[in-house]
């Protein structure tokens, strides 16, 4: 069976090409602070939403909806009517990772199809089969910390679909649990929808040398042709004493298209592409390599030479935890 | 291992050069009126800018001696081409080919700013929402040039399709090839 290619879009149009480079499902989210890709000019309003549900059935693509961040105290109503609305519009499924929203979904929307998305950094068996019991969730995306051998143990031992990442910007935590952003702005992914956001970045481009400051704090400075990073923490470069170097991780995107064939027989139902905040551009030009890539596998041919380097961060990547050397 | 970015094609030095002389203040109302046709064929735009639709956004094409000055005005663009830096709330500089390219969606916004084709500097959020706002727009801008021609439309598009031959700027919306 071929592989799904579960694909981003930021846009109406980057759905729209999405759908039109053969991507199979489509995931994307409300404008506003439900979903962990709250960046000025992008998502979908209702409408928009259901248009592009609409227009991707026509063409037999689905799409599932985040709704991916930590309802706050008090106003969980935005997140729980976020659900509904998905289910208005016609969602195939909703991505959350709140265990209250979970729960909220499973009672109020029980024919509503419910994956975990990876904020919820679900990482074993135990705690996957749980979700599937108390909350009936169809599919897991797995964070980016497991090797593929580990991927295999789960699948062995659950009955829940699995989705794990193939491309796109790689988190140096856990995902759900890193507050670095929050350090440095006051806001986090988990909880505004938005790791290092836009209004708190600030470049300058001196002499070619250009200088990415969050929050006030310059976080890293690169030199003329020197590729640039996104301005998050755990991509800065910092000096202390007299070392200079990226502390937490070096500014590289994962790509693991050649992993295809293992994570097939690793049970992985879907793979995932992040980037719902690039361009139709971008989702075409992944899609395109991704479907060509399972279709591929699916046919037991050798996998397509790679073309995307040059959209990756730092023009740099890597197969990540797949390849984990580290422990 | 880094890799080498796509060539983004510069304008001719000596052309450049030459455009120094042009006047400016008639080439900022024909751009006005342009703006405000492409304003009226693709609202969605100002729409999807939500605060910032009264920012002023610098687009500074590193490779001509002028920058571009636009006002999004709530849907009623104002145009200013001026030399010099420019004042705005963003500026969004790159040879022109790159602006153009990220206009017709042929390139990805994000990786020229990783290979450095693309400055930003500024209102980050401001500059992130036009972005954005333009790669959903699906604009052509050759299209709505053409449209404005009235009976020399059809000479217009075989010469910008000629143009975009020889030059490889990416001066109409590219057809997406896909799966279907």
């Amino acid at each position: 069976m071929v592989m799904e290619i579960v694909c981003p879009a930021g846009t109406p149009a980057a759905l729209r090409a999405a759908v039109k480079a053969g991507a199979h499902t489509i995931y994307c989210g409300f404008a506003d602070e439900t979903n962990a890709r709250n960046f000025p000019g992008l998502n979908f309003d209702r409408t928009e939403m259901r248009e592009g549900i609409a227009f991707a059935h026509f063409h037999g693509a689905k799409v599932l909806v985040a709704i991916n961040t930590f309802p706050r105290a008090g106003d969980e109503a935005i997140w729980h009517r976020a659900v509904g609305d998905a289910e208005s519009c016609g969602a195939d499924a909703v991505i959350l990772a709140d265990i209250g929203l979970l729960d909220h979904a499973a009672r109020s929307h029980p024919g509503l199809r419910r994956h975990v998305s990876v904020q919820a950094a679900a990482a074993n068996a135990d705690m996957i089969n749980l979700y599937a019991v108390e909350f009936g969730i169809r599919r897991v995306v797995l964070p980016r910390v497991l090797s593929v051998p580990e991927i295999a143990a789960i699948n062995a031992e659950t009955e829940v679909e699995t989705e794990v990442f193939v491309f796109g910007g790689l988190c140096v935590m856990a995902e759900g649990r890193c507050s670095l952003s929050s350090y440095a702005t006051g806001q986090s992914p988990n909880m505004n929808g938005a790791c290092s956001p836009a209004e708190h970045v600030e470049y300058n481009d001196q002499a070619g040398v250009l200088s990415a400051r969050l929050g006030g704090f310059t976080i890293h400075r690169a030199a003329p042709g020197e590729s640039a990073p996104y301005p998050t923490l755990c991509k800065g470069c910092f000096s202390a004493g007299d070392k200079s170097g990226h502390l937490f991780e070096d500014p590289v995107s994962l790509n693991a298209e050649h992993l295809i064939p293992q994570l097939q027989k690793a049970g992985v139902t879907a793979l995932k592409i992040e980037g719902r905040q690039r361009s139709r551009s971008y989702v075409a030009q992944v899609v395109r390599n991704f479907r060509a890539a399972v279709d591929a596998a699916d046919a037991g041919l050798p996998m397509p030479e790679g073309m995307m380097a040059q959209l990756s961060e730092g023009q740099s990547s890597t197969a990540g935890a797949y390849r984990k050397t580290w422990r | 291992m880094p890799q080498s970015s796509p060539t983004i094609p510069k304008f001719p030095a000596l052309p450049a050069v030459a455009m120094r002389a042009l006047p400016l203040a008639p080439l900022s109302i024909s751009m006005t009126a342009y703006a405000r046709r492409v304003a009226k064929s693709h609202p969605g735009l100002f729409r999807r800018l939500g605060v910032h639709d009264h920012a002023r956004f610098v687009l500074d094409p590193t490779d001509l001696p002028f920058v571009i000055c636009l006002e999004p005005n709530g849907g009623t663009p104002r145009v200013q081409v001026m030399r010099g830096p420019g004042e705005g709330a963003a500026r969004i500089a790159g040879p022109l080919a790159a602006l153009l390219g990220l206009v017709h969606g042929a390139f990805d916004g994000d990786a020229l700013f990783f290979s450095r084709d693309l400055v930003i500097e500024g209102d980050t959020a401001a500059a992130l929402a036009l972005r954005n706002a333009v790669d959903d727009a699906e604009l052509d801008l050759s299209q709505e040039i053409a449209a404005m021609s009235g009976p020399l439309a059809a000479p217009i598009k075989r010469l910008i399709g000629f143009a975009e031959r020889r030059t490889g700027v990416s001066l109409t919306r590219p057809e997406e090839v896909g799966a279907w």
